[in-house]
C-alpha cells in the first residue's frame, strides 16, 4: 500500500475544498435555510404531522440526503475530472499508485466533505425546527455509507466524462429527479397506490426512508431493506470501478 | 527480479515495443532500445515521430500494444510500483495545478511517489531550480519558464534514479536553458540517468552521451554521440573565387564539388574518416584549370546536418 500517496491525494483534495470554503459552507447553509423557510415554516405550518412528526422536522433527513447525494457526486466527479481536463493527470498515471489507492484518496476526500456537509445542515436545521435522533449510530452509519457510495458513483462519472456537459448530465437529469421523487418532501404512503409501487424502483427511496428511520423510527420501507439496498448500490459501484480499472482506467491511451 | 540483478543490466530496457492508438494510427513499430545506467540519452526525431509515446509507455501513461519494458530492472506493467518509483517525468505539456502553491504542489508529488515528507529535500530541489523565493506563489501567477521549473521540481521531488525530460527547453530562455543543462549534468554526477527529447539539435550535441533518432515510429539510429559525429561527420571546404565561374569545368567533374548559385563559391565535401582528404589534389587541379580563389574556409558538419540527412534518407 502506498500510504503516502493516499494521504497526498486526500490532503490535496481537502485543500481544494477548503480553498473554496465560502462556497462549500455558505451555499449549503443558504439553500437549506431557504428550504426550511419555504417548506418547513410557510408550507409546513399548513401541513399536519406525518407519522407523528411535524413537517419541518420530517423533511430534515430528506434535505440532508438531497445535499449529500449532489455534493458527493459533484465533489468526486470534479476531483478526478479536473486533472483529466487540465492534463495534470499524467502525474497520477506515472506514479506508483494502484487504482484502489487512488480511489481511497479521491473518494475518501469527497465522502469526508459530504459527511461534514451533512453535519453542517443538521446544525443549521436546529435554528429552524426542533428534532431528535432516535438511532444516532444508525444515522451516522447511513450518512457515511451514502457519502461513500455516491462519492464512488461520482468518481465513476468523472472517469467516464470527457467534457463538462457529461459531467453535469447525470447529476442533473438522473439524480436530482430521483431525489425529489424519492420522498425527501413527502412520505411514499401519500402517493396513489400505483405510484407507490413505481417508487420502489427508485433507489433513493430506500436511502431517505432508512435515514429518516434513524431520526424518528418511522419509515416507508423497512430499515433492513434500506440497508441492503444501499449496500447493493455500493457493491454495484465497486463492480463498475473494478471493470473500468481492468480496462485501463479509461485514462491511459 | 532482485535489486542485485537490477543494477547490473541496462537501466531501461525496451524490447519489441509497438503502439497502435485506438484511432488506428501506429505511433511506434517494434522498438528495441537499452538505456545505460548513468548516461544522458537524447531522443531526436521530427514532430509526430513517436518520442512522447515511447516515453509515455515507459512511464505508464500509454499502454503498449506489444513488447515489454523494464525500468531499473522492473517490468513497467507487472511490477509497476517499483518501476515507477525509480522514474521522474517532466512532460512536454505545461500542465500544472494552477491554484496550488509551488511548495504544496512539489510536496504533493513526493507523497504521490510514496516517499515520506522531507522538507529539506524539497527545499534543496526548489533552491536548485531558483524557485525558492516563489515557493508560496500560486502556480498560475508564474511565467511559462517558471512553470517548467515547477514541473522539473515535481519530477525530482521523490529522488528518481531515471529522469525523463520531454522537450524541457521548449519556450525557455537562454539563461534557464543553461541552468537546466547545469542541473542535468549535476544529476548525472549523482548517478541519475537522464533521457531527454529536444528539437534543438545543438543541445543533444552538447549534452548527450548517446543519441537515438526516431522517425515515423521507427528507431533508425542509436549511437554514441562521438562515434556518430565521426562516422557521419563530413567536412566542407569552401573556396571563394576570384572570378565567377559559369559552370564546373568538365575536367573537375569527378570531384565532389558544388558551385553556389552566385557562382562565386565552390564547395568541396570530404570525409573526415578517409585516409586522404584529397585537398592537395583539389588545389593542384584547380590551379591547372586556372581557377584562382581569394579565400578558403573549412567546416565540420553538425549533428543537425546528420539528422536532416538521416530523416530525409528515411523518407525517400
Ligand atoms: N492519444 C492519441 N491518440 C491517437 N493518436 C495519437 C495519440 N497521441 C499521439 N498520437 C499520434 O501518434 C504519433 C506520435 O505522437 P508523439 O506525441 O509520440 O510524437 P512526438 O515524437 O512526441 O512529436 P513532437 O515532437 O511533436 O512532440 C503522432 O502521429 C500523433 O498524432
Ligand atoms: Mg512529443
Amino acid at each position: 500500500m502506498n500510504v503516502h500517496a493516499i494521504a497526498a491525494i486526500y490532503r490535496f483534495e481537502m485543500a481544494r475544498t477548503f480553498r473554496t470554503l465560502t462556497q462549500s459552507i455558505a451555499s449549503p447553509v443558504l439553500s437549506t435555510s431557504l428550504y426550511f423557510i419555504v417548506f418547513g415554516t410557510a408550507i409546513g405550518s399548513r401541513m399536519g404531522q406525518i407519522g407523528g412528526v411535524s413537517y419541518g422536522a420530517f423533511i430534515i433527513p430528506g434535505l440532508i440526503m438531497l445535499s449529500l447525494l449532489n455534493e458527493s457526486i459533484s465533489n468526486a466527479s470534479f476531483g478526478i475530472y479536473l486533472p483529466k481536463w487540465s492534463g495534470t493527470i499524467y502525474e497520477l498515471l506515472s506514479a506508483p499508485v494502484s487504482a484502489i489507492e487512488a480511489i481511497l484518496g479521491y473518494v475518501g476526500a469527497a465522502a469526508t466533505k459530504s459527511v461534514l456537509l451533512g453535519i453542517l445542515i443538521l446544525v443549521t436545521a436546529r435554528f429552524f425546527v426542533p428534532y431528535h435522533i432516535e438511532h444516532p449510530f444508525v444515522m451516522v452509519g447511513f450518512l457515511v455509507l451514502t457519502a461513500a457510495t455516491f462519492s464512488l458513483f461520482g468518481f465513476i462519472i468523472g472517469l467516464w466524462a470527457d467534457d463538462f456537459q457529461k459531467l453535469q448530465v447525470i447529476p442533473l437529469m438522473v439524480v436530482t429527479p430521483l431525489t425529489f421523487l424519492g420522498g425527501a418532501f413527502y412520505s411514499i404512503s401519500m402517493l396513489p397506490p400505483l405510484w407507490q409501487k413505481i417508487a420502489l424502483f427508485n433507489p433513493v427511496v430506500y436511502l431517505i426512508s432508512g435515514f429518516r428511520w434513524s431520526f424518528y423510527g418511522v419509515s416507508d420501507v423497512s430499515v433492513g431493506i434500506s440497508l441492503v439496498a444501499t449496500f447493493g448500490f455500493l457493491l454495484a459501484c465497486v463492480a463498475v470501478v473494478w471493470w473500468i480499472f481492468r480496462t485501463g482506467w479509461k485514462l491511459r491511451s | 527480479m532482485h535489486a542485485e540483478a537490477a543494477h547490473a543490466g541496462p537501466v531501461v530496457s525496451i524490447k519489441g515495443v509497438g503502439k497502435t492508438y485506438k484511432s488506428g494510427h501506429t505511433a511506434l513499430k517494434n522498438i528495441d532500445l537499452d538505456i545505460r545506467r548513468g548516461e544522458i540519452f537524447a531522443l531526436l526525431g521530427p514532430n509526430g515521430a513517436g518520442k512522447t509515446t515511447l516515453i509515455g509507455i515507459i512511464c505508464g501513461i500509454v499502454r503498449p500494444t506489444s513488447g515489454t519494458v523494464t525500468a531499473d530492472g522492473f517490468d513497467v506493467l507487472t511490477d509497476f510500483r517499483r518501476a515507477r518509483e525509480a522514474i521522474g517525468l517532466v512532460p512536454q505539456e505545461l500542465s500544472t495545478d494552477a491554484f496550488e502553491t509551488v511548495w504544496s504542489s512539489v510536496s504533493f508529488s513526493r507523497g504521490l511517489f510514496g516517499k515520506p515528507r522531507d522538507n529539506a529535500h524539497i527545499e534543496k530541489v526548489l533552491r536548485g531550480l531558483s524557485l525558492w523565493d516563489k515557493k508560496d506563489a500560486k502556480i498560475m501567477t508564474l511565467s511559462g519558464g517558471m512553470k517548467r521549473r515547477v514541473l522539473i521540481a515535481k519530477a525530482l521531488a521523490h529522488e528518481p534514479r531515471i529522469l525523463f525530460l520531454d522537450e524541457p527547453t521548449a519556450g525557455v530562455d537562454v539563461e534557464l536553458r543553461h541552468d537546466m543543462w547545469e542541473m542535468v549534468r549535476a544529476l548525472r554526477e549523482t548517478g541519475v540517468t537522464v533521457i531527454l527529447t529536444t528539437h534543438y539539435i545543438e543541445e543533444a550535441e552538447d549534452m548527450a552521451d548517446r543519441i537515438g533518432v526516431i522517425n515515423k515510429g521507427e528507431l533508425i539510429l542509436v549511437e554514441d554521440k562521438a562515434t556518430l559525429m565521426r562516422k557521419l561527420g563530413k567536412k566542407q571546404l569552401t573556396l571563394t573565387l576570384q572570378a565567377p565561374l559559369e559552370a564546373i569545368p568538365e575536367a573537375l567533374a569527378d570531384l565532389p564539388l558544388t558551385l553556389a548559385d552566385d557562382r562565386h563559391c565552390l564547395t568541396y565535401t570530404f570525409d573526415t574518416q578517409a585516409e586522404e582528404t584529397g585537398i592537395a589534389a583539389l588545389l593542384r587541379r584547380l590551379n591547372e584549370q586556372g581557377i584562382d580563389f581569394k579565400d578558403l574556409k573549412s567546416e565540420e558538419s553538425s549533428l543537425e546536418d546528420i539528422f536532416v540527412s538521416l530523416v530525409h534518407g528515411a523518407r525517400a
